[in-house]
């Protein structure tokens, strides 16, 4: 493959992103020797897909493995098992230039803007890094030609290219780490809670920006959250996850409109809203007790330990995530779905 | 035990009048409250809102008398039933601490110390202010970690504070403040770092004791939609001074200052379709960079000459309501949710 070239999809229709089985376990060692006593199984098992230009939300509370699910895909944690494909082409299996080439088309952008950025770095060195490391050989003037764009179009200026993350406010330092993440012209952004770490007003901008810049590039978005508000105004489909599974996905009104796992709704309707008032809090599902341990989850149903509905099969057969032949559908992997 | 009767039946549970903070003194002062003035009834939930840096959690700490060294009380007044708080001997403040007012803060990791089981903890507060033997208060200390919903607590409270999980570890925080049942009650932010499905059962489990007790809450917070099921009153800051105040409701339909408008609208809604957001531009101001006039001024869609040279005070501008805008009447007479804030 040529410099610049990118990995294009043989069958225009495939999915651009497709993840099967990956699974993530950690080992759990214990006492003089460090044996392996068990393991964290973080991630267990997950599938889903995303189509090119789409984007998908991510949801589920911590400890759930999502942001481990998307380590693993990036590559910054080792996966047990499983299957990434990009383009058609199996990420896992790549050798590392074809590494290098794939990490110009895939992108990420991290949660907490103030431990991201190397505190000894300009704005200008960190948005430039990117083009130095990727084997694109572009002459110094290009390379800061296209930093300054990139400042730009993130809503910086060029004043702000010589200053020290520590000079800049949370959402500016966001904007640089979105900056940085776009520079080399990725297809696809991970983002892992990209605005959790921000104030309200300082989020709406950072969302706005995030939303101009898919429309604009064409990106494919993986977003990774535990605020559904902010989940739902930048994902097409939702996908959510309890203690290393997928337990529902599908189009964001499906989801967020006719949830269909019971977890989904209790998490859907512990979401404060604006709408409610002291009075009248209305409908309201409360879980009791916290996720159980993922060294040591339950059998069947993960989630049957906290569910109103858990019967005796859900101690028995782990319910599968139902997907189809059409991978946008709306599944659920739960014995007892409500059915509207 | 009852430290104080009340001066006046009408004397509020706790007055907070004029209150201005400042780091330091001399050339580098820089002030961080200026001039904040809010009621609380007994039994009545008051939400203090507010981005990073608006004086929120300073607010609480002066009134629990905690303040870090080096951060004085450069005006005003604090009463408690009537008693100027800032006058009292510190054995006497102390002494207000636990029994009348009580504080769970938002940090329970840090909050709690790592080397003691929290039963001794909880244990402690008993052995402290009502002189228990170790085996009472401990008894007291497990009964009251069942109050506040911790599972097998006779067995959790020999547990440290990092074999918790967030939840367990802040409804421990919420059982040492409520140890000696106080008249008030100041939650900083008390959920900020629990996940959706255990922050509805914290804010439910604090809404459900207060209303028990009848305590009046300062609920510390930046989160519109806790404020809106939880609160009966709110105030917002905005860099160290009181920008509006009100009903949850009003200020969520119909706020009368272009802050709380535009903060109000730029929150995700889960009840409309997803749209482009109303934004405020810039970042939120610290009151070291506020100037003669309105510290929201800079960022204003509104702004006119007379915002930038003279301050807006804090007036009624409709029942109820109180705001510190020059065009409060112009801000309410648009009844839309941002069509001042044109993105």
């Amino acid at each position: 493959m040529e410099v610049g070239q990118s990995f294009s999809s043989p069958e225009p229709d495939r999915p651009l992103i497709e993840v099967s089985d990956l699974v993530c376990h950690f080992p759990v060692r214990a006492g003089l020797l460090r044996r392996t006593v068990g393991s964290i199984q973080a991630v267990d098992k997950i599938s889903f897909s995303v189509q090119r230009g789409e984007g998908l939300g991510v949801v589920g509370e911590s400890g759930c493995g999502k942001s481990t699910m998307v380590n693993a895909l990036m590559g910054l944690v080792r996966p047990t098992s499983g299957s990434f494909r990009y383009a058609g082409r199996e990420v896992f299996d790549m050798s590392r230039a074809e590494t290098r080439r794939w990490r110009r088309d895939v992108q990420m952008v991290f949660q907490n803007p103030f431990a991201s950025l190397d505190p000894r770095m300009t704005v200008r060195q960190i948005v430039e890094e990117p083009l130095q490391v990727s084997g694109l050989r572009l002459a110094a003037a290009e390379r800061r030609a296209q930093v300054l764009r990139m400042l730009e179009k993130v809503g910086l200026d060029a004043r702000q290219a010589d200053r020290y993350p520590h000079q800049l406010s949370g959402g500016q330092r966001q904007r640089v780490g979105i900056a940085r993440s776009l520079i080399l012209g990725p297809k696809v952004l991970f983002l892992d809670e990209p605005v959790s770490a921000l104030d309200v007003s300082v989020q709406a901008q950072v969302l706005n920006l995030l939303d101009d810049l898919r429309r604009e590039l064409g990106l494919t978005f993986v977003f990774i959250g535990h605020d559904l508000s902010v989940v739902r105004y930048v994902s097409e489909r939702i996908a959510v996850m309890y203690l290393g599974r997928i337990v529902e996905i599908g189009p964001r009104e499906a989801v967020f409109e006719r949830p269909q796992h019971p977890y989904t709704r209790a998490l859907l309707s512990a979401v404060p809203r604006l709408e409610r008032t002291k009075a009248g809090a209305g409908e309201r599902i409360t879980l009791a007790g916290d996720p159980p341990n993922p060294a040591d989850p339950p059998s069947g149903c993960r989630f049957r330990t906290r569910c109103w509905k858990a019967s005796e099969i859900c101690s028995r057969i782990d319910p599968v995530l139902s997907v189809g032949s059409d991978p946008g559908a709306h599944s659920v992997a739960c014995h007892h779905p409500e059915t509207q | 035990m009852t430290l104080f009767q009340p001066n006046s039946a009408f004397e509020p549970l706790l007055r907070v009048d004029r209150l201005s903070l400042a780091l330091g003194s001399g050339p580098s002062r820089t002030p961080l409250l200026d001039e904040v003035s809010f009621d609380i009834q007994s039994g009545e939930v008051l939400a203090v809102m507010g981005e990073s840096g608006a004086g929120k959690s300073m607010t609480a700490l002066a009134i629990m008398g905690i303040l870090s060294p080096g951060i004085r009380i450069t005006n005003g007044r604090i009463s408690y039933r009537g008693e100027d708080l800032l006058n009292l001997s510190p054995d006497r403040r102390r002494g207000l601490r636990g029994p009348e007012m009580a504080m769970v803060h938002q940090d329970a990791p840090t909050a709690l110390n790592p080397v003691y089981s929290v039963g001794w903890q909880i244990a402690e507060v008993f052995k402290v202010h009502k002189g228990m033997s170790s085996a009472d208060a401990w008894r007291n200390a497990v009964a009251l970690m069942m109050r506040v919903g911790l599972p097998n607590a006779a067995a959790r409270a020999k547990d440290y504070p990092h074999q918790l999980s967030g939840g367990m570890r802040q409804r421990v925080m919420i059982a040492m403040a409520i140890a000696l049942e106080p008249r008030l009650l100041i939650a900083d932010e008390p959920t900020t770092a629990l996940d959706v499905t255990v922050q509805s059962q914290i804010m439910q489990l604090l809404v459900a004791l207060q209303e028990e007790k009848r305590m009046g809450m300062m609920l510390v917070t930046h989160d519109f939609g806790v404020v809106a099921e939880n609160a009966d009153r709110v105030v917002i800051l905005y860099a160290g001074r009181v920008v509006e105040s009100g009903t949850p409701q009003s200020i969520l339909s119909a706020a009368a200052h272009p802050y709380s408008r535009a903060l109000a609208a730029c929150v995700p809604r889960m009840d409309e379709a997803a749209q482009r957001l109303p934004v405020i531009p810039g970042k939120p101001a610290s009151l070291a960079d506020a100037t003669a006039g309105c510290a929201f001024a800079p960022r204003c869609p509104l702004r006119q000459q007379i915002c930038l040279h003279e301050r807006p005070p804090l007036r009624e501008v409709a029942p109820g309501k109180m705001a510190a805008c020059h065009f409060s009447e112009e801000v309410l007479a648009d009844g839309s949710r941002a069509v001042v804030f044109k993105p």
